[in-house]
This record gives C-alpha cells, sequence and structure tokens, in this order.
C-alpha cells in the first residue's frame, strides 16, 4: 500500500520541555487515522511540524515517500490544525478563491465544498459574520478545495455545541466514506473509536500504541457479576483458570478473563457450583478504558 | 511570480482600510498640483507659488521627488498592517499549511512592495511631466531629461523604506507596535547622530560619514531637501551673507547602501520566519 506520510524518530524541544520525543509511524493511503493523547501530549505539535509551520529539532519525515518537497506536497493535503484561521474581512468565498490560488487549483469546486459543508447559502456573507461551528465547517470545506490525498483535522469539534459536533463527524464520516485517508487528531475517545480505523496514542510526546483500534487491546473483556453468594463467587473466579483477576465495585463484581468464555456457559458453570446470579454483562474495554489503562500504565 | 501577486492582490483588494489609504495616498500626489494654483497677498504683492520657479525643469524632478516622499508613510501603514495582520489573523499559518513556502510568503510581500514603489514612481513621473509642461520656463528636450536620476533615486528609496516596513511587521507581528518601532528607531538614528555630532567627533564630519550608513538616514540622503535650491531662497540667503554650499545631487555609493538595506531586510524577515515556530 502505498505511504502518505511516513515520521521517523521526530523530535522537538521547546527550550528544556520536549514536546515529540523520537516518534515514528507511518500513514497508509485509503485508512482513517486517530493520533490520540490527553492535552500537551505533543499532537498539535507533530502536526505542526509536518505541516511546515512548526521547526523539528531533530529526525525526519516525508510525504508521499519523499517523492516532492514539504510543500509541493502540502498542496495535496487538506488541513486545518486548531481554529479555523481566515481573512475576517472577506467572505466565505473570496477566503476559498485565495485558497485556490495558494493550491494552484481552479476556483471551479468552491460552491461544490460550500455545498457539502452545507454553507453554500452563506457564501458571500463576511468571515467575521460566522460563528464558531460555521467557521470550522468552512475550514473543511476549504480543506477539500483540492480534493485531498489526506485530510488532517486537528480536534476539529473542539469548542462547538453538540449540534456542531454532530454536523462536522457527519462531514468528517462522509468524507472518510468516499475513500479519503484522514488522520484526526483529538483528545476525545468516543469521536476517534466513531471515526477511525487506526490509532497512534501520544503521551507527553513519546508514542505508546500505534496499529488498528480493534487490536489495539488483545483482552478477552470482562464481566459484571451480582449475586447473594459473593463469598462462594470470588472464591470460583480465584480459583478458575479462565480469569486473570477480578475487583469490587460498589456491589458488583468485575472480573477479567484471562481466556475466551461466554456468558452462557459461565451461567451455566456457576449454576451448577451453586451460584445464582442476579446480573451479569459481558463487556468488552471500551477505548477509554484501554487508553487510561495505556497511559496509566507508564505513569 | 503572477500567482504570488495575485494572491497578495486578493488579500489586499477586499480590505476596506488597505484601500481607503492607498486611494488618499494616490489623491495627496496630484495635491502637488494644487500647489500651482495657490496664490496669495504676501505684503501687498502677489505670489504664486508656480511662479517662483518650482516646477520649472529639471528641478521639478528633485522637489516634488522630495514632496512626494514624505507621504510614503501612508503606504508604510498598508505594509506594516499587511504583514502583521497575518499575524494576528494567524492566517500566515494557514498560508503555509496551505502550501505555500515561507520563501514564496516573504517573495509575495516583497512583490507588493515593489509595486506599490513602482506604482509611486510612475504616478509621480507623470504628475511632475504634466505639471513641468504647464509651469516650466524651459520645455526642452535636453533640459526635461537632465536629473532623472531623482526618479531612480525616488524608487530605490521608497523600496527600502517599505522593505524595512515589512520586516517591522513580521518582527514586531502587531501593527501598531511596528510603527510605534519605526519611530523609536527614527528617533535612535537621530540620537546617535546627534550624539556623534555634538559630543564625541565634534567639529569633524565624522558624524556624517558614519550616519550616512544608518538605514533611514540612507534613505533620507538619497533626496536632499530641494528648498535652499531655490532661486529666490538662495538670492535672499546671498543678501543675507549667508550662502548655501551644498551637494544635492545623489551620488552612486548612496543609491547602493539603500540597495544593500533592502537585501538585508527582505533577507531578515526571510531568516525570521524560517526560524519561528508559528
Amino acid at each position: 500500500m502505498e505511504n502518505i506520510l511516513t515520521i521517523n524518530n521526530l523530535t522537538k524541544k521547546f527550550g528544556a520541555l520536549t514536546a515529540v520525543k523520537n516518534l515514528s509511524f507511518t500513514i497508509k493511503k485509503g485508512n482513517v487515522y486517530g493520533i490520540l493523547g490527553p492535552n500537551g501530549s505533543g499532537k498539535s505539535t507533530t502536526l505542526g511540524i509536518v505541516l511546515n509551520v512548526v521547526n523539528k529539532t531533530s529526525g525526519d519525515f516525508t510525504w508521499f515517500d519523499g517523492n516532492t518537497s514539504t510543500h509541493e506536497a502540502l498542496k495535496k493535503v487538506g488541513a486545518i490544525i486548531e481554529r479555523p484561521n481566515f481573512y475576517p474581512y472577506m467572505t466565505a468565498s473570496q477566503n476559498l478563491k485565495l485558497v485556490c490560488q495558494i493550491k494552484g487549483v481552479s476556483g471551479a469546486k468552491i460552491d461544490e465544498k460550500l455545498e457539502l459543508v452545507g454553507l453554500l447559502d452563506r457564501k458571500d456573507s463576511k468571515f467575521r459574520t460566522f460563528s464558531l461551528g460555521m467557521k470550522q465547517r468552512l475550514a473543511i470545506a476549504s480543506a477539500l478545495l483540492n480534493d485531498p490525498e489526506i485530510l488532517i483535522l486537528d480536534e476539529p469539534t473542539n469548542g462547538l455545541d453538540p449540534q456542531g459536533i454532530h454536523q462536522i463527524r457527519e462531514i468528517i464520516k462522509k468524507i472518510a466514506a468516499r475513500g479519503t485517508t484522514i488522520l484526526l487528531a483529538s483528545h476525545l475517545l468516543d469521536e476517534v473509536e466513531k471515526v477511525c480505523s487506526h490509532v497512534v496514542i501520544i503521551r507527553q510526546g513519546v508514542k505508546l500504541y500505534a496499529g488498528r483500534v480493534d487490536e489495539m487491546n488483545a483482552s478477552h473483556g470482562f464481566f459484571e457479576l451480582k449475586s447473594n453468594q459473593n463469598s462462594i463467587l470470588k472464591k470460583w473466579l480465584s480459583e478458575n483458570q479462565k480469569f486473570k483477576n477480578y475487583k469490587e465495585e460498589e456491589d458488583k463484581i468485575i472480573a477479567f478473563l484471562a481466556h475466551e468464555l461466554d456468558a452462557e456457559s459461565l451461567n451455566q458453570q456457576l449454576f451448577k457450583e451453586g451460584v445464582v446470579l442476579t446480573h451479569l454483562v459481558k463487556r468488552k474495554e471500551s477505548l477509554e478504558e484501554q487508553f487510561l489503562q495505556l497511559t496509566g500504565n507508564q505513569k | 511570480m503572477l500567482r504570488l501577486l495575485n494572491i497578495e492582490f486578493q488579500k489586499l483588494r477586499y480590505n476596506k482600510a488597505a484601500k481607503v489609504i492607498t486611494i488618499t495616498y494616490f489623491i495627496l500626489f496630484t495635491f502637488i498640483a494644487l500647489i500651482a494654483s495657490i496664490e496669495f497677498n504676501f505684503l501687498g504683492a502677489r505670489f504664486r507659488i508656480a511662479d517662483q520657479g518650482i516646477f520649472n525643469f529639471p528641478y521639478i524632478w528633485h522637489f516634488n521627488t522630495y514632496i512626494a516622499a514624505l507621504a510614503k508613510l501612508f503606504l508604510a501603514i498598508v505594509i506594516v498592517s499587511m504583514m502583521a495582520n497575518e499575524y494576528s489573523y494567524r492566517t500566515l499559518k494557514q498560508n503555509l499549511i496551505d502550501g505555500l513556502s515561507k520563501k514564496e510568503f516573504i517573495g509575495s510581500k516583497f512583490i507588493i512592495v515593489i509595486v506599490f514603489a513602482l506604482a509611486s514612481t510612475l504616478f509621480l513621473s507623470i504628475v511632475s511631466m504634466i505639471l513641468g509642461l504647464s509651469f516650466s520656463d524651459y520645455n526642452e528636450f535636453g533640459i526635461i531629461t537632465t536629473d532623472l536620476e531623482y526618479i531612480l533615486a525616488y524608487f530605490i528609496k521608497l523600496t527600502g523604506f517599505f522593505s524595512f516596513c515589512m520586516f517591522l511587521g513580521v518582527f514586531v507581528k502587531r501593527s501598531a507596535f511596528a510603527l510605534g518601532f519605526l519611530f523609536i528607531w527614527w528617533l535612535f538614528e537621530n540620537i546617535v547622530y546627534a550624539l556623534l555630532k555634538f559630543q564625541i567627533f565634534k567639529g569633524t564630519d565624522v558624524a556624517e560619514k558614519v550616519s550616512q550608513f544608518f538605514p533611514l538616514e540612507s534613505m533620507d540622503n538619497l533626496i536632499s531637501e530641494p528648498f535652499s535650491r531655490l532661486n529666490f531662497i538662495q538670492s535672499a540667503a546671498n543678501q543675507l551673507g549667508e550662502g548655501f554650499d551644498k551637494d544635492y545631487s545623489i551620488h552612486w555609493y548612496q543609491i547602493l547602501i539603500v540597495i544593500i538595506w533592502t537585501i538585508i531586510f527582505v533577507y531578515l524577515s526571510y531568516a525570521l520566519l524560517k526560524k519561528r515556530d508559528l
């Protein structure tokens, strides 16, 4: 598969602070990637470096297998980072016209892209009259003007109201469905979980995980159990090979699986032991729990 | 080249403030012509400035370039805010992300500097030509084409000054502060000059020799004040026993100094932009 972006041992220091430390990962064509990390973990700095606005300290990165210079490559990239930046005194379509001139593409697609983000009826309004949600949508339209090979979005829903968040996510899904490669940086786990197929997790500038979202944690999930015979239940759990460990949370027992086991057979086995369950739920860790496990382990 | 010019033109075209200031600037030029029609009574004698020889060829080239250069501050505001706005709107970052290289960015701004300087020069030449042809006592071709180096000096002077403004815009990032800095720099040059002249090298011409290399001073030196060159002022001075003995001409090394400053300012703007994390 074609590599769109390759990052090799990238490091960025701001004085004594190391924002990004020996970061390496590869973005391949056609996938939807998430860069996940708490605030201040180096996500935006990493994107800033590959987008030519932040100078790297060491390491390197190449776009499109290194066949073009960075600023030429950026003409094939659509990116919005942090908040949307446009000329406030120009209208939506004038701003997009300018972006077309910079990217060296014709202005023919301006209306089409404004339509996509639902701003066509406001195309002649000045940018400064827009709400944050509209500004963000205009930024997405602008990033799409050149039908980019990859769309980079840095916290696209930051600061938006629920309706705005929903609109942006719908747009992202629409774009992803067309097969555009997307790189989405976010600290919102459900956002990444809902949209991305691959994820890179960064904490304090260090990569913790890179790979498919569904392979992130090899665990077999866990059971939430309730019973009136808790002491027998706990004894049974601690002796059973299929369970790693368990913990008590309020009145529930959370039992973590070491091997595959389905809810039906667990219920049968426990019943044979004389334990009657009043509550039985099998769950997989959500991305949030996996994320907290991953980032928490390193402390 | 054309792409960069288009990009900058698109940015300036819709900026109301920039448009108003630019138009005002060019209208001011035509006001030089108005001086011609001013006629006032001076101790009972009717007195018209245009008749005092200020619009005589070739003196008009000197006089008009000097007067017109005073208005350069208008365009300086446009250029400083053109640079500083890119920072305050954070559009510089967006431009770079969209695929403009830092070199192209500075290049596009420098093109505007050249365009402003060139437009001013052209406009001024036309206005001077018209005024000269209407009021000058001498209209021979040979006389008209004398002293045309003032036009070249004017162009170099504006390019240098606007490049300085461009650099200040990049350096300070805020238009008001950048203009303030310009003023402070002007004060600084004058204070250093005064110190050299009246304290350190008293009674010698070392101060002039050193200060001609200062950026603003070197631009000022290109076109020296034309008033003491006027006939009626010279004769008045002679009567008072205060003859002027001044060098009004433009020297190649003066032009060279300003060109070198221009290169330094453009390069510094680029180096600064390259070094900065946005």
